[in-house]
């Protein structure tokens, strides 16, 4: 792709530590040498340049780490990692050591656990808070490495009161850093990964603090809740906002109808909260288990992906009609269309790059639309007031707390979605009631919202949504099914973890306009021979550069569609998941959700029964609609990066 | 300060653009070899061999590289650097230009203290005049080819800006913290290409040794510590300022000099060095004994030494970059042990967990700060015991 750009405006902050990144390509055998390297008397050779960190582990050798993540770049700056180089007087950061010549190395010599110990030390000595009252207790760290080093006293003492004040401005992400050991993934995750750049470290020597712009609250500041940096945060100084209280008070509370919807990657990796491998999809099983938590119903967030399907796919072609047919110029400047289900992505472009808005698909996100419908198609159909509805949502994602707290998200009169829960909170709650995940017997998702498609399911993984928009226009336009086209409906171009991607597809001949669709579009002529350009892009580092691409005239400019998801590898890397993450894991939870696509016996949105009879008995006037557009379209704010308040 | 220099100056004798005409006559293979026989280190505290690191840097494979002269002169007690920059301007200059003539580079940057911005005007005219000279500029000396330029990058007030990585992040507009080495600048430097870093003084002597040849560098100091020395003389004594003696010359040679006979301490090396009690006055001042970048601070008989300590401490709580867990925790803790002792309520036990933990900062930190930073408590503690312990009990 065209990665020249004339002037990149958007990189506010600087690429501090890119500088000295030496992670070398991951294929390393091509970069030439190899070296031979000799960990505590094991001899390896591995390819030059390789850290002694990544040598060690080859040889199954666990050396501690906590600033080094496989996510970002080296920063060096935790030392809990150093080890004995033999000829270096001082100890070396075996994650940013680089393997050059003939080495021989000792990974926990005397010398090594006593200065890892005092590092713990040091960062327990300010450390304010106890592991009983936290939300990282078990999944911390810090506080493993406190057992595995053998802590058993506070040697040079624990702080008895607060040094900071914790900022629990953002609907998202709360920040407590007395719990922050200044391991810095945060700032390399915002900079370096998500290029926002909300986070950067302030003050020198012990006044040094993780710190936003002027140490504005989050809230205020550009922060597009995309939560990767808590994903990446050692320990409990970076955690989503918790409403698990609420949510429980709502269940106790007998005049209240509690849902819960569900969205496709919590169930691809909530088993990894109670011990289970990554990949592991507990869909049913976690049904049953949110019935026994006192939930009253619990639907498939699929539901609405396949409904965002038709809802998004009709916009795409309305767009492109006004263009191709009616030659609208105006609406010409509108293409290519951008997908809007990403939280974070819409804030990161509301704040970075406001021009580009009208671009954005004006269907809301799945959660939102489902949210939408909870307090009005189903409370009619089920004799409910909405007001004593509670609509909680299941997701991967921290930005999605904020997206059901946006404002104008009150489209049926109350406020659509009241709670946004993280995979990680579920877990929690499953746990607090006593129930065993792993050994719940499956039940089905509730009615009227039941069946769902694989369509919905793929929604989790980067490269999803284009292939569920992509089955139902191929059907709707060619009238031949997808299947024919392509094997199992796997339009497997489109999958993959690259930063961002291309896929070509071309109309060959087309059928009659369907039903749904007749009042918008009298035929699909304009269609014939058309090679549909559809770009894919996940993480928001690869969406500036698309978004630059776009502006410089680039190849993304020439497509008409184009997925973005704010985080890496899409929903199921959300700022939500369970922690931690890595690329394998993240690679995992993938295979968990296509499998669960393959399994799934209607795999197109607009096949879905549940769709269809939604269209006949509600949304009258079909997609796009005006009923729809009311519940199932919002708009955006031109937030810009300027933070005036 | 009113420091000025003590004894007479080799600089003030030398020829002015005697080693440039030279290096511009002879090979750059012969440039590398005339400063690698003189076997000269680094004048800035780290004393690395200045031949090694031109080698490495010409035979880096890059068609961009920079020479940075290293003018943060940040070690508290340390101002030789300000003097020669003062009054042999021209002499670093050159010594620079010489540097990018041996390993092929264009662009040079003085990466100047912010507290000397009274400098700036000064240098920049002189700067100015050698480009007038055709000392700098396209075709240095009538030299096709042989271009090279200086400009002035103005550190801001960082102690931490003078380690040469975190040097050349300041230059590239981030936050002054230290790179993790390997590499090195020599291969992976300011905005990812060859750099070499030196000390002032650094380029000042090379210049020197090129026009005199470096047998007559090698005249002067020990078979290890080669040449002559500017030293920063300060604290208790009656003449404080700028020397140059030999490498070699004996702790209590110069205190004789500058008038310090009656002194009980001496730190060496700055905040960062060493404190040698009176017992070891005869201690040589060179690489292979007591080593500096200049700095020698002078305590006389009635200096409290843990109030020394706590000073020098205080210093590194202040100037460390934050980055890594054993400089930036490490410090306050071994601060607050000293205040500790003050009161007299540090056990000795307690006092043994300081001292180990002085020792993990020195090999597991990340930069020379937070490896040096408790030299002076160590060094304090070990030969003024009695002086430390047993406070606040009277
Ligand atoms: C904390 C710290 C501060 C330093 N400050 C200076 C300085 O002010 N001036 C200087 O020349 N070198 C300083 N150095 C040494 C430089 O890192 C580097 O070794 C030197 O500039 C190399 O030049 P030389 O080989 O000519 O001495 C400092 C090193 C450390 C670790
Ligand atoms: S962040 Fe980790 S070490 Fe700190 S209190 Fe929480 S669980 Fe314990
Ligand atoms: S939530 Fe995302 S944008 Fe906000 S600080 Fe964290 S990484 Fe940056
Ligand atoms: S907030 Fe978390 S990730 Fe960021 S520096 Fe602190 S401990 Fe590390
Ligand atoms: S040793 Fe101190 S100054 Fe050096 S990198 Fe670590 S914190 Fe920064
Ligand atoms: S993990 Fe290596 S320094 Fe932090």
């Amino acid at each position: 792709m065209n990665t020249k750009t004339n002037h990149d405006r958007t990189c506010r902050a600087p690429k501090s530590v890119k500088g000295y990144s030496i992670k070398t390509s991951p294929d390393k055998t091509q970069i030439g040498g190899q070296v031979t390297v000799t960990i505590n008397d094991h001899a390896i050779k591995v390819p030059l340049g390789t850290t002694i960190l990544e040598a060690s582990k080859s040889l199954g050798i666990n050396i501690p780490t906590l600033c080094n993540h496989d996510d970002l770049c080296v920063a060096g700056v935790c030392r809990i990692c150093v080890v004995e180089v033999e000829g270096q007087r001082n100890l070396q950061a075996a994650c940013a050591f680089p393997v050059t010549s003939p080495i021989k190395v000792r990974t926990h010599s005397r010398r090594v656990r006593h200065a890892r110990r005092h590092i713990l030390d040091l960062m327990l000595a300010k450390h304010y808070g106890e592991c009983y009252s936290c939300t990282r207790n078990g999944n911390c760290e810090l506080q493993n490495l406190a057992e595995e080093y053998g802590v058993d006293f506070y040697r040079f003492g624990h702080l008895k009161e607060p040094r900071y004040t914790v900022d629990n401005s953002s609907y998202a992400v709360v920040r407590d850093m007395d719990k922050c050991i200044l391991c810095r993934r945060c700032i390399r995750t915002c900079i370096d990964m998500q290029e926002v750049g909300v986070l950067g470290a302030i003050n020198r020597g012990d006044k040094t603090k993780i710190a936003t712009f002027l140490d504005k609250p989050l809230a205020e500041v550009i922060c597009i809740n995309c939560g990767q940096c808590i994903n990446r945060c050692p320990t409990a100084a970076l955690k989503a906002k918790d409403p698990t209280d609420e949510v429980w008070a709502a269940i106790d509370d007998p005049t209240k109808h509690v849902v819960i919807q569900t969205a496709p990657s919590p169930r691809a990796a909530i088993a990894e909260c109670f011990g289970v491998e990554p990949g592991t999809a507990l869909t049913f099983e976690m049904n049953t288990a949110l019935k026994r938590c006192g939930f009253n119903k619990v639907f498939d967030t699929n539901f609405t992906a396949d409904l965002t399907i038709i809802e998004e796919g009709t916009e795409l072609i309305l767009r492109l009609y006004k263009a191709l047919v009616k030659k609208d110029p105006g609406v010409a400047e509108t293409i290519p269309q951008f997908t809007s289900c990403s939280p974070g992505w819409v804030k990161f472009i509301e704040h970075f790059y406001p021009e580009f808005l009208p671009h954005v698909s004006s269907a809301k996100s799945p959660q939102q639309m489902f949210g939408a419908l909870i307090k009005t198609y189903y409370a009619q159909q089920n004799n409910l007031d909405p007001a004593n509805i509670v609509s909680v949502a299941l997701m991967p994602c921290s930005a999605k707390k904020f997206e059901c707290n946006r404002p104008e998200m009150i489209s049926s009169g109350y406020k659509d979605v009241d709670y946004g829960l993280t995979t990680r909170e579920l877990a929690k709650m499953i746990k607090e009631a006593g129930v065993d995940l792993l050994k719940m017997e499956k039940s089905d998702f509730d009615d009227p919202f039941g069946s769902a498609t694989g369509s919905g399911v793929i929604f989790g993984a980067t490269g999803g949504v284009m292939e569920s928009a992509l089955r139902c226009v191929i059907e709707l336009v060619t009238g031949k099914k997808v299947e024919n086209l392509f094997d199992h409906a796997e339009i497997t171009p489109v999958r993959g973890f690259e930063g961002s991607r291309i896929a070509e597809l071309t109309i060959g001949d087309v059928g009659p306009v369907p039903d749904l669709l007749k009042h918008l579009v009298p035929d699909w002529n304009w269609l014939r021979g058309v090679t549909l350009k559809l770009g894919v892009c996940h993480g928001t580092a690869n969406a500036k550069k698309v978004l630059e691409d776009i502006r410089n005239g680039g190849p993304f400019s020439q497509c008409q569609f184009i997925e973005f998801m704010a985080c890496p590898g899409g929903c199921l890397g959300g700022g939500g998941q369970p922690i931690p993450t890595t690329p394998e894991i993240r690679a995992a939870r993938a295979r968990a959700i296509y499998a669960e696509d393959r399994r799934s016996t209607i795999r197109k949105s607009h096949e879905n029964p549940a769709i269809l009879s939604l269209y006949k008995e509600f949304l009258t006037d079909g997609p796009c609609g005006k009923v729809s557009h009311k519940l199932l379209h919002t708009h955006y704010v031109a937030r810009g990066k300027y933070i005036l308040a | 300060m009113k420091a000025k220099y003590m004894s007479p100056l080799t600089f003030s004798t030398i020829l002015p653009d005697e080693g440039l005409k030279k290096a511009v006559s002879i090979k750059r293979s012969e440039i590398l070899a005339e400063i690698s026989a003189s076997k000269i280190k680094g004048r800035g505290g780290a004393g690395f061999p200045t031949g090694t690191k031109w080698n490495l840097a010409a035979a880096a494979k890059d068609t961009t590289k920079f020479i940075v002269c290293n003018a943060d002169e940040g070690e508290p007690g340390t101002f030789k650097d300000r003097i020669i920059l003062m009054d042999h301007a021209d002499l670093v200059f050159e010594g620079m230009t010489i540097a990018a003539r041996a390993v092929g580079s264009k662009e040079g940057i003085l990466y100047l203290r912010g507290e000397y911005t009274y400098l700036l005007s000064h240098l920049e005219t002189i700067l100015q005049k050698r480009r007038d000279n055709k000392l700098l500029g396209d075709a240095i000396l009538g030299v096709e080819g042989f271009q090279f330029d200086i400009r002035i990058h103005m550190g801001s007030g960082a102690y931490i800006c003078g380690e040469e990585t975190a040097l050349i992040e300041s230059i590239e507009g981030n936050r002054g913290e230290p790179r993790n080495r390997p590499p090195y600048p020599v291969d992976t430097g300011l905005k990812r290409h060859p750099t070499v870093v030196n000390n002032v003084e650094t380029f000042a002597w090379c210049a020197c040794i090129i026009g005199n040849g470096a047998e007559w560098f090698l005249k002067h100091g020990t078979a290890v510590s080669t040449g002559l020395k500017l030293f920063s003389i300060s604290g208790d004594v009656e003449r404080p300022g700028v020397y140059e003696f030999p490498w070699g010359i004996t702790v209590s040679e110069v205190l004789e000099k500058c008038g310090g006979r009656n002194a009980k301490a001496v730190q060496i090396g700055g905040a960062s060095g060493y404190c040698i009690p009176r017992s070891q006055f005869d201690r040589k001042i060179a690489y292979e004994d007591i080593s500096t970048g200049g700095s020698i601070i002078v305590f006389g008989p009635d200096r409290d030494m843990l109030k020394v300590a706590k000073n020098f401490l205080e210093f590194f709580v202040e100037e460390s970059c934050g980055q890594c867990t054993p400089c930036r925790d490490g410090n306050p803790v071994i601060l607050d042990g000293i205040e500790r002792l003050e009161k007299g309520t540090c056990s000795i036990t307690y006092l043994n967990e300081l001292r180990a933990l002085s020792e993990t900062m020195q090999v597991a930190s990340k930069c020379g700060l937070g490896q040096t930073s408790t030299n002076a408590f160590l060094s304090i503690l070990e030969h003024f015991k009695d002086e430390c312990m047993g406070r606040g009990r009277e």
